[in-house]
């Protein structure tokens, strides 16, 4: 069995953002980069599956050589070999047309990746990937089991959950609580460091979006505090004052 | 050319947000001159196709198919509309449904794609101008999409239903479901029926680590029921499995874009932030007043959350 885990290299969770004078870059000094944290949950999906059915675990990321530590992180954790596509992940039909020509002829009965990145919140690009590949796809899983040939998932739906059937091969957008995080042991940090690292060149792609601008939320003014013994008052200034009651 | 929007329904009438959606579509129909074409798929009756109509649409086609709703089959079904209308923008509310949708179409029309936008598109010749939020509510991206074909997703409670639209015409329609449709099997569904959809709520109210445990939900629940709010919460509340997990409100549980946001015990993790920024009023009760969730409310009262609550309740009774 053979797994493709795609994995985004993003800030941090408590990193604060900001951007370069002119708006139109990211500015990561001091950013502590990390594995996508939906992602995590993809790539320890593929070590549980990896633990029970022999499987081999392919990483791949779309990026500069800087995702290289968030690449070795993956390896370090399970993965037995990572493909990083040259190039940065301008959007998300960009990263889904090098996932799908990297996937085309790797023989994977299972692609792997979080719901979303954390970065951009698109959301699509398994969709994507699954689509240009012609094969179904579920997001977000919460729990699945392989059997055979056959999945067995739960899917988070509004206000609830929903369980489907699925055969291999397809594509899977996961998040929690689908496998527990794994740490890094000793073992895995060496051997990640010889693991093959392999880059290739992206295949080329039509760009129909582009990120003109970034910006930041306006501050938020200072909290208006009611006292405790009077919540009554609150109730009447989101009414009359905020009007939304 | 046309606007094609996609409607979503819950229980057989369409959702809020399906409403906001078909309304920004109308508005940028008007940019456009030309029309909104809403579609409606699975069972609904006249009354709730012609919500549509209200809510800006000229024209309804409804297609009336049974069977498991899966992103794979709205999205063949949809570019098949897409294509026979010729759409050159095709709207839907950003939901994880919504955003199955909206890749499998961006591929199948050869579209540009954005999900999550904020506030009805720009049109700047053939480019649609938009803004979506980024780094999950800590900042914001204006976006241009070009070529023929846009396709859009819409953050929820980012645009004003509109309510004085004219009678649509509806159409009963058929078009082709794509063979991966039936891949997938459904075998069941696990849902809390009658409460309001978190997504689609206009308040929540939200329990964090402070009300102690699952036992201590009633008030939370009661408040929730008055106010006519979905109900919420943090993390480490879903982690210990105190609430369901698609209550969970934050960077790796659910965004909430509500016009009140009420946090009860919550201290207000930059994680959780993340999670309900985008809320237009934000109202925290907790009794640390150096908790900082208070720096990113607007009200807040500092008190002990079995004292505060309960005099919420009652005081919200008489409203």
């Amino acid at each position: 069995m053979k797994i493709l885990v795609c994995i985004t290299n993003v800030p941090d969770t408590t990193s604060k953002i900001s951007f370069s004078d002119d708006k139109k870059k990211f500015n990561d000094a001091g950013v502590q980069f990390i594995i996508g944290p939906y992602d995590e949950y993809a790539l320890s999906k593929a070590v549980d599956i990896k633990e029970k059915n022999n499987a081999t675990i392919v990483v791949l990321n779309v990026g500069g050589p800087e995702t290289e530590p968030t690449i070795r992180k993956a390896l370090a954790i399970g993965a037995d070999e990572a493909i990083r596509v040259n190039a940065a992940p301008t959007d998300a039909w960009f990263v889904a047309k090098q996932i799908a020509a990297v996937a085309k002829d790797g023989g994977y009965d299972l692609i792997l990746m979080g719901r979303e990145s954390i970065d951009f919140n698109g959301g699509v690009v398994h969709g994507m990937v699954a689509e240009l590949l012609g094969l179904p796809s579920v997001s977000p899983v919460m729990k699945m089991d392989l059997e055979g040939t056959k999945a067995t998932m739960a899917k988070e739906i509004e206000g609830g959950k929903e369980w489907l059937e699925v055969s291999l091969p397809f594509v899977a957008g996961c998040q929690e609580p689908i496998a527990e995080w794994k740490i890094p042991n000793m073992r895995g940090i060496m051997s990640a460091r010889t693991k093959p690292l392999n880059v290739v060149e992206p295949v080329a792609v039509e760009a129909n979006v582009s990120y003109d601008q970034f910006s930041l939320p306006a501050p938020k003014g200072a909290v208006k505090l009611v006292d405790a013994s009077d919540p009554a008052k609150l109730l009447d200034l989101l009414k009359n004052e905020a009007k939304v009651l | 050319m046309s606007i094609l929007i996609f409607a979503e329904g819950v229980d057989k009438s369409i959702k809020k947000s399906s409403l906001e959606a078909v309304s920004a579509g109308f508005a940028l129909a008007q940019k456009l001159s030309t029309e909104a074409i809403a579609i409606a798929i699975g069972e609904y009756d006249a009354a709730a196709l012609q919500e549509l109509g209200k809510a800006g649409a000229n024209k309804v086609l409804h297609v009336n198919v049974a069977g498991y709703p899966s992103a794979i089959a709205y999205a063949s079904i949809i570019a098949g509309a897409a294509k026979e209308a010729g759409a050159s923008v095709v709207l839907l509310s950003k939901s994880a449904l919504g955003d199955g949708i909206v890749s499998r179409l961006s591929v199948q029309l050869n579209a540009a794609s954005a999900t999550g936008v904020l506030a009805v598109p720009e049109v700047s010749g053939d480019t649609l101008k938009v803004r979506k939020s980024i780094y999950t509510g800590k900042a914001f991206a204006e976006l241009s999409l070009t070529g023929a074909v846009k396709v859009i997703s819409l953050a929820k409670n980012a645009v004003p239903v509109k309510e004085d639209g004219a009678a649509a015409t509806v159409e009963s329609k058929t078009y082709p479901l794509s063979d991966l449709a039936g891949k997938l099997v459904h075998q069941k569904e696990e849902k809390a029926s009658g409460d309001i959809l978190l997504t689609e709520a206009d308040i929540v109210v939200s329990g964090g680590r402070g009300l102690k445990g699952p036992e201590n939900w009633g008030m939370i629940e009661e408040l929730a029921k008055i106010l006519g709010a979905a109900t919420g919460c943090s993390k480490p509340v879903s982690d210990l499995d105190w609430r369901p997990h698609h209550e969970h409100v934050g960077q790796t549980g659910v965004k909430v874009s509500p016009n009140l946001y009420i946090a009860v015990g919550i201290s207000g993790a930059i994680q959780h932030l993340a999670g309900v920024s985008a809320s237009k009023v934000i109202v925290v009760i907790n009794k640390d007043p150096e908790a900082p969730f208070f720096k990113a409310a607007d009200y807040g009262i500092v008190g002990d959350a079995f004292e505060v609550v309960p005099k919420l309740i009652e005081a919200a009774k008489k409203l």
